[in-house]
């Protein structure tokens, strides 16, 4: 337990000591989230209502998606792993660690936008915050697992870049982030529900903030939490020691099991 | 002395159709200091990263401290301490953090003393990346001698320390085996390895080119011993002048040197051929070959077996 708390300590301080991680934990999700605040409603006044989930839910998929893949694949590359394994530290502190401190920011950034948004902006606050705390927790575990996933997977910092980019583009675009998702086609609504981004909206939107639901609000967390799961219980199977990441079980498209609670939900909700 | 502690017996290492360790086997005893030598690609890795518990041996045994290092990973964590020839640490990372870290992982209180004694207690706050190649190699070798290992592998120890880290380091190799703690030393410097190692093993694709104490390898090869003399009237100059078993001779600085396969007689002759002279000794040195050059015999194309 000592070492957990030592290994964890660690992590949550690299998270805000290093300059990338600083970035995507807190300056990339609160600047943009001051931006969108002051911009947005004079475009969209219907803005404000979604304002603190969108914001929240962007706030998660940069924190994860783009702070806890690389750190995994250079830290692999760097020896570092070697060095873990000769002491002791098992692969699964190794996944679970950064997932948890990434969390932990996470949390603060969202009591940050949470309090502010409703002062300063005029936002719609959540209605049920019971299911709010349970949507952002589903969400965060969701999208952590996914992201660990890729950084395990990765053969390269380069192409951590890549797979991160598959996932966030398009929760960007198409995640119900800036225009209500009830606005897009129901072919492309239906391929967004492929999406973590889209799933926590549906449900932020539905279960927390009280309004309408674009399907089944309970199907997503569910689907979030499954993909969370998966994802976990994958990297950890599939977790190399190896520097070069030669020695990995299971083929890489193994991965694609992580949107399996999604596609069922596609055809459920 | 007799007590080996690292067993390897035909040890074989395979990736794919590439045979790395072809069936090595030795012994490394108590509190010895033993050097694991080779070019790139003799094997020497792959032999440290197996005996840690990094690889797996396609056949053969390993024993480390009485642990098989494939089967009882836990056992062996507690018994090894290594330093790494690459960084192994996360860049942020403070020094006082990874001696907490690391010892918290082995079950045992941070050992802040070896911080003072490596000379790093005024850099606990420091980042990993913040730290120089010295105190980046020293906090390696504080971790992995956190625990008191009864093995330490050391990979490259002094690769790029200045003259004064690298004899403080060697001091504490010594102390370490003083302790009775059984050292690796894998490296490139046969300077170092000739000075610290009681035996040593070179390695060559693969297999072990020849074992035994510096001295006795360096005693194995052709080696001519070189005599360089100088004289206060240059008498050995002379055209004609020859002495036994000296196979080659020529002259630097004043210098007569010579290059003989028996030591003995070749001095014996100079210093009488000298006071024949009436000429007067002012300079004489005797180098029998390096290491070094016992290697590169050893590891030239054709050399060694």
């Amino acid at each position: 337990m000592t070492a957990f708390i030592h290994h964890f300590s660690f992590e949550f301080r690299a998270g805000i000591r290093d300059k990338q991680l600083l970035l995507v934990n807190y300056l990339l999700p609160l600047g943009f989230y001051f931006m969108m605040a002051f911009i947005m409603p004079g475009i969209n006044p219907m803005f404000l209502e979604f304002l603190i989930p969108a914001l929240v839910t962007f706030a998660i998929l940069s924190a994860t998606l783009l702070g806890i893949p690389d750190p995994l694949v250079k830290a692999r590359e760097d020896g570092i792993y070697r060095s873990y394994k000769i002491n002791g530290v098992p692969s699964s502190s190794i996944l679970t660690i950064p997932a948890l401190t990434t969390m932990l920011h996470l949390v603060i950034v969202t009591a940050i936008i949470t309090v502010t948004a409703p002062l300063l902006f005029d936002a719609s606050v959540p209605v049920n915050w019971f299911n709010y705390l349970i949507t952002f927790v589903v969400m965060a575990f969701a999208s952590a697992g996914m992201s660990v996933l890729i950084g395990v997977l990765s053969s390269s910092t380069r192409m951590t870049v890549m797979w991160s980019q598959l996932v966030y583009l398009p929760s960007m675009l198409l995640g119900g982030l800036m225009l209500p998702s009830s606005l897009l086609p129901d072919v492309v609504l239906k391929i967004s529900q492929l999406l973590p981004a889209a799933q926590a909206m549906n449900a932020f939107n539905a279960l927390a903030m009280g309004k309408v639901a674009d399907f089944n609000p309970w199907g997503s967390v569910a689907a979030l939490f499954l993909s969370g799961i998966l994802s976990f219980g994958l990297a950890i199977y599939m977790f190399s020691w190896d520097s070069r990441n030669e020695g990995r079980r299971g083929h890489p498209l193994m991965a694609l099991l992580v949107l399996l609670p999604f596609v069922v939900g596609v055809f459920l909700f | 002395m007799e007590n080996p502690v690292i067993e390897v017996r035909d040890f074989r290492k395979t990736y794919g159709d590439f045979i790395a360790v072809d069936g090595i086997s030795f012994e490394v005893n108590q509190g010895e200091i033993f050097g694991l030598l080779g070019p790139n690609g003799a094997g020497k890795t792959s032999t440290l990263e197996s005996l840690e518990g990094l690889r797996s041996p396609n056949s053969g045994s390993l024993r480390v401290a009485g642990v098989d290092p494939t089967r009882e990973p836990r056992k062996l964590r507690n018994v090894i301490g290594v330093q790494l020839q690459t960084s192994g640490l996360p860049e942020s990372i403070t020094v006082k953090e990874a001696m907490m870290f690391f010892c918290a992982y082995h079950g045992v209180d941070a050992r802040y003393d070896l911080l003072d004694r490596l000379g790093l207690s005024e850099k606990r706050g420091a980042q990993y990346h913040q730290l120089s190649t010295g105190q980046q190699r020293r906090l390696s070798l504080a971790l992995a001698l956190a625990h008191d290992p009864s093995v330490l592998f050391l990979d490259e120890p002094t690769a790029g320390l200045d003259v004064a880290t690298r004899v403080e380091l060697h001091d504490i190799m010594r102390e370490q085996q003083q302790v009775g703690t059984t050292i690796i030393l894998a490296t490139h410097d046969m300077a170092e390895a000739e000075e610290m190692a009681d035996r040593i093993a070179i390695l060559l694709r693969g297999q072990i080119a020849t074992t035994g104490t510096p001295i006795e390898i360096t005693a194995e090869g052709a080696g001519l011993t070189k005599v360089s003399v100088r004289t206060q009237n240059s008498s050995l100059s002379a055209s004609g002048v020859s002495f036994p078993a000296v196979s080659q001779q020529g002259s630097k600085d004043e210098y007569s040197i010579y290059f003989s396969t028996d030591i003995g007689p070749t001095l014996a002759a100079i210093i009488s051929h000298i006071e024949s002279q009436k000429d007067a000794l002012i300079d004489l040195r005797v180098e029998r070959p390096s290491l070094e050059d016992r290697f590169l015999e050893i590891t030239s194309p054709g050399g060694g077996r």
